[in-house]
């Protein structure tokens, strides 16, 4: 099967560029997203937050992707396919997508992967200790908690600063579990201001600074995790530790983008970080295929990707030759 | 007496220095925009938050309806607000902005649904 341009992912940059293609004069769309509904990592986010440049509005996460969801499902020009997984991509633009009862083959003129980030882990950061139960990256976390409607544990202690980390620690506070630190390593959290505020201070939750949790102890189950002040020179100072009981631990150090489907076609990525080694924004080193969203670079806002995924759209469109038709409303 | 605070606003997130008497605002500096002067004074006379959550849901396509409230509450009260919300269930159909509870714990605001919600 032949298709104009596919897309690799519906969060809010697939849609961003789904749509700027479509408007750019591209006649036939194709977005493959692998959850069983638009919207991405949005769906989880059901924080406020969103919106705020795009729409001049504050909205949550699934209210923000659910206004672009509506505008894809309007175009006759985009289909959508669900449950669909991208499971090949070469430097010709062939791909297999696997979706319930099938393995489809098509042959692309364009492809934009707009496939988002994973979260870094424990093991990335080796944090010390045993190897309990009951430590989980944060966005998983939000994602039990959210969309799965399970607590993680009761007692919770969050390593790292990180956006997704701030954000957890309120949410957990909601649901009744008790958020007893958020330690960070370096001077100054990474999170934005407005979320150590609100997620933070609004709950009287300690951020311990220039700390890192030197330990994580439990037989099966997290029991506790000590705590150790961070000298200049990067070791523990000593005698500075102490220890937190806990059941859960989430671990919120930060984003790496998805880019195996890249690296599958030949193009080359920068192992420093996982983004495409590219020439301008939304370029990769295969003629034909750009990437987009936190799959090019990890953004702090989603309406930054959004702006920014625009963009990738409409350079596929350029790249298929492709020009706004006027009796096209798009 | 001054008061240094996070604006809430907007991601920027200015650094607001509140000078106040007690719960009575007098004046701020350090906002890049009029937002930010309007949260400092709120945030001096009564803090007021959005609550945002998820409903429990029975049958739909979807296992936690994310809501939130049509507008802020008072700070104090948000822990409450939200254990109000975990003792509620969705079990027909809704769409996006429906509203799920009306005046939630009257605080003269609605429990709004975020996305829509639909039979499996």
């Amino acid at each position: 099967m032949r298709r104009e341009l596919v897309i690799v992912g519906g969060g809010p940059a697939g849609m961003a560029a789904a749509l700027a293609a479509r408007a750019a004069g591209v006649r036939d769309v194709l977005l493959l997203e692998r959850d069983s509904c638009l919207g991405g990592i949005l769906n989880q986010c059901i924080h406020p937050g969103f919106g705020l440049h795009y729409f001049k509005q504050e909205l949550t996460g699934p209210e923000y992707a659910g206004r672009f969801a509506d505008l894809v499902r309007q175009d006759p020009g985009i289909e959508v396919s669900l449950n669909s997984f991208v499971s090949k991509l070469d430097g010709s633009l062939e791909l297999s997508y696997l979706r319930p009862g099938a393995l489809v083959d098509v042959k692309a003129g364009a492809v934009i992967l707009a496939t988002g980030c994973r979260e870094r882990t424990r093991e990335m950061i080796t944090i010390p200790g045993m190897r309990p139960a009951g430590v989980f990256p944060a966005g998983l976390a939000q994602k039990m908690v959210n969309i799965e409607g399970w607590l993680p544990g009761t007692e919770a202690v969050i390593a790292g600063s990180g956006d997704i980390g701030l954000i957890m620690a309120r949410r957990l506070t909601l649901e009744g579990v008790k958020v007893k630190a958020v330690v960070e390593i370096k001077p100054e959290p990474s999170g934005l201001a407005r979320n150590v505020a609100q997620c933070l201070d609004d709950f009287g939750i300690p951020l311990y600074l220039r700390h890192r949790i030197s330990f994580i102890h439990g037989a099966d189950r997290v029991s506790k995790v000590t705590v150790s002040r961070v000298a200049e020179n990067g070791s523990d100072e000593p005698g500075s530790s102490f220890d937190i009981a806990c059941d859960t631990v989430l671990v919120s150090v930060g984003l790496i983008p998805e880019n195996e489907l890249l690296e599958m076609a030949g193009g080359a990525v920068d192992r420093r970080n996982n983004t495409p080694v590219s020439a301008g924004v939304n370029l990769t080193s295969v003629p034909g295929l750009f990437a987009c969203g936190n799959a090019f670079k990890v953004y702090d806002l989603a309406d930054s990707v959004t702006a920014d995924s625009a963009l990738a759209g409409r350079l596929a469109a350029e790249y298929l030759g492709a020009s706004p038709s006027p009796e096209e409303p798009v | 007496m001054k008061r240094v605070i996070t604006c809430i606003s907007c991601p920027k997130g200015c650094r607001l220095e509140i000078e106040a008497d007690g719960k009575a605002f007098v004046s701020v500096s350090g906002n890049k925009c009029p937002r930010g002067a309007e949260y400092a004074r709120r945030e001096t006379e009564a803090p007021l938050r959005v609550l945002t959550t998820c409903v429990l849901t029975r049958g739909l396509d979807i296992k936690m309806l994310p809501v939130r409230t049509s507008g802020p509450i008072p700070l104090e009260r948000l822990a409450e607000a939200a254990a109000a919300v975990r003792r509620l269930t969705v079990t027909t159909p809704v769409k996006a902005g429906a509203v799920v509870a009306a005046d939630l714990l009257g605080l003269g605001v609605d429990l709004v649904a975020c996305r829509r919600a639909g039979k499996p």
